[in-house]
């Protein structure tokens, strides 16, 4: 039987690829048109290569991130092959996540795609989902909800994000080349990633 | 879309094996990678690596040879290569004199660079780096990606390539590769889009009289769209910006590149050379060398891009010295 963490990265990658179209006409519009089609690439790797009856969350996320990081390429795969690996740093030799693990994964995976990207909140990228999204994590983990409600409230404040990179002109990746007519347009990085966040909360959620 | 392939999936490692096929004296595959390397080897010299996504042929591995690279790395189409590719490109070629590596300014592309020397650094490689960043239809800025890396690279591989090969240290090679980008500029345009064969369709749409300004290789946007002019006004339209950078003087030396696309015949660039030369004349710059030709493409974008290189005497030599590589030859 295939273990919990494989399942999510399944259904993870699954997503992805299920928007592989939708991500890249996204990027069409402000970058170069390959944003689905590279995380597609990646994921499918990834669910070939993972074992699927490995528990250990570290093992398993550090694959998953390695895959990410030799297959995708291009922006993404370094973005995101760090976030995975930072996260399977924080739960390396664990079989299952707490709340506060959950804290300390959003803090080591934004911490890893700041350093690696070198960008800030407000620069149209992914981190303006995923920073919201940290905020009303741990603010709902503070005031006692459960974790599929913090990751409901994560998830809505990411969907808030994306809809806020709409709003502003990109200074970091290739759509900042389009400056000021960036604008109107959402990020595909910031939508992929709240992609992944509602698949994390759908499969607690069961 | 019509397009000679098999299965738009296989482009890269069909021109990849191709290429070893068509230039065996000059180019051999790293078994397992999308990297090119000279097929004599390296040993004694400092090493120069270079890539970035495919569809730029012949960059970057048509430069892979003597008095340019020593190693190309290919990634998917417009993709930048991964991190363990361009390790196993550093390790391949590293002769114990230290690897440079040129990077084109694309965020992609410096990370993944980024990621590749750190990893052969712990491993005691001695690895730098440096960052072409010529276009100047880009607002610069030190807060922002900044300005793209495009034909001006190929200056860079052939300066920074002519010093490693008379046998000047990393660092030496390195202040070369630095000095080309500080003298560089570059500006391009797109009559009409290119197609990404995985993707199938025009990247983007340009009315019938229609042509985008400062289009960069990967059909990102320019400037601005206005209504195609000839040849020689769009060419002092391009020069007006690179001149504009108050680099090229009266009086100065340079070395010009006029680059096609891909799908832009020869003929029309020779015609824009020749705004290129009566403009440069006119302003009192002498032209030592000119190249024009199928440099840096997007795969079939039709349209062109000038470069202006600002020679000193070590310039000047290194732009002169000998190159054979399967798409530069200078004897």
């Amino acid at each position: 039987m295939a273990s919990k963490i494989y399942d999510c990265i399944a259904c993870i990658g699954n997503a992805i690829i299920e928007n592989k179209d939708f991500l890249t006409d996204l990027d069409r519009e402000i970058g170069d048109a390959d944003h689905g089609v590279n995380m597609a690439r990646g994921f499918t790797e990834v669910l070939a290569a993972i074992p699927q009856d490995e528990t250990d969350l570290g093992v398993v996320l550090k694959k998953v991130g390695m895959t990410l990081l030799s297959k995708v390429g291009g922006a993404s795969g370094p973005l995101y092959g760090t976030a995975y690996m930072k996260a399977a740093g924080v739960v390396a030799g664990k079989t299952e996540v707490t709340l506060e693990d959950g804290k300390a994964m959003f803090e080591a995976v934004i911490g890893g795609i700041q350093m690696r990207g070198k960008a800030v909140k407000g620069e149209k990228t992914m981190l303006d989902a995923l920073i919201p999204a940290q905020e009303a994590y741990n603010a709902a983990v503070d005031g006692g909800d459960d974790a599929v409600t913090a990751l409901t409230k994560a998830v809505e404040a990411a969907k808030e994000g994306v809809e806020f990179t709409k709003t502003i002109a990109a200074t970091k990746g290739r759509a900042s080349y389009l400056g000021e007519r960036s604008i109107g347009h959402q990020d595909p990085g910031a939508t992929s990633a709240t992609i992944t966040l509602e698949c994390i909360r759908d499969f607690i959620a069961g | 879309m019509k397009k000679l392939i098999n299965n738009p999936d296989n482009i890269v490692d069909e021109m990849l094996n191709s290429m070893v096929l068509a230039h065996p004296e000059y180019v051999k595959r790293v078994d397992g990678c999308d990297v090119l390397v000279r097929a004599g080897g390296s040993k004694g010299k400092v090493a120069l690596v270079s890539g970035g996504g495919s569809g730029h042929e012949p960059a970057h591995g048509g430069y892979v040879g003597k008095g340019m690279l020593d190693a190309a790395v290919a990634g998917a189409m417009f993709t930048s290569p991964t991190p363990d590719q361009v390790y196993e490109a550093i390790k391949a070629c590293d002769g114990g004199e230290g690897v440079l590596l040129v990077i084109k300014n694309y965020t992609g592309d410096v990370m993944n660079f980024e990621m590749a020397a750190e990893m052969a650094s712990d491993e005691g490689i001695r690895v730098e780096q440096v960052i072409v960043n010529d276009d100047v239809a880009v607002e610069n800025s030190t807060w922002t990606t900044g300005r793209r890396g495009i034909a001006g690279t190929i200056f860079v591989h052939k300066c920074a390539g002519a010093a490693a090969e008379a046998g000047k240290n990393l660092d030496e090679v390195k202040a070369v590769a630095e000095k080309v980008i500080a003298n560089v500029r570059s500006m391009g345009m797109a009559v009409a889009p290119c197609t990404v064969p995985s993707a199938g369709k025009p990247s983007f749409e340009l009315a019938e009289d229609e042509v985008e300004i400062g289009m960069g290789i990967h059909g990102e946007p320019g400037t601005h769209r206005e209504k195609i002019r000839s040849a020689e006004d769009t060419t002092n339209h391009l020069l007006d910006k690179i001149l504009a950078e108050g680099i090229y003087n009266k009086g100065d030396k340079v070395a010009v590149m006029v680059n096609g696309l891909g799908g832009t015949p020869l003929q029309e660039l020779y015609v824009c050379n020749k705004a290129v030369a009566e403009r440069l004349e006119k302003e009192g710059i002498t032209i030592a060398k000119t190249f024009v030709g199928n440099f840096m493409t997007s795969i079939d974008m039709e349209g062109y891009s000038v470069s202006l290189l600002k020679l000193d005497a070590e310039l000047e030599g290194y732009v002169n010295a000998q190159a054979d590589t399967p798409a530069f030859k200078m004897l």
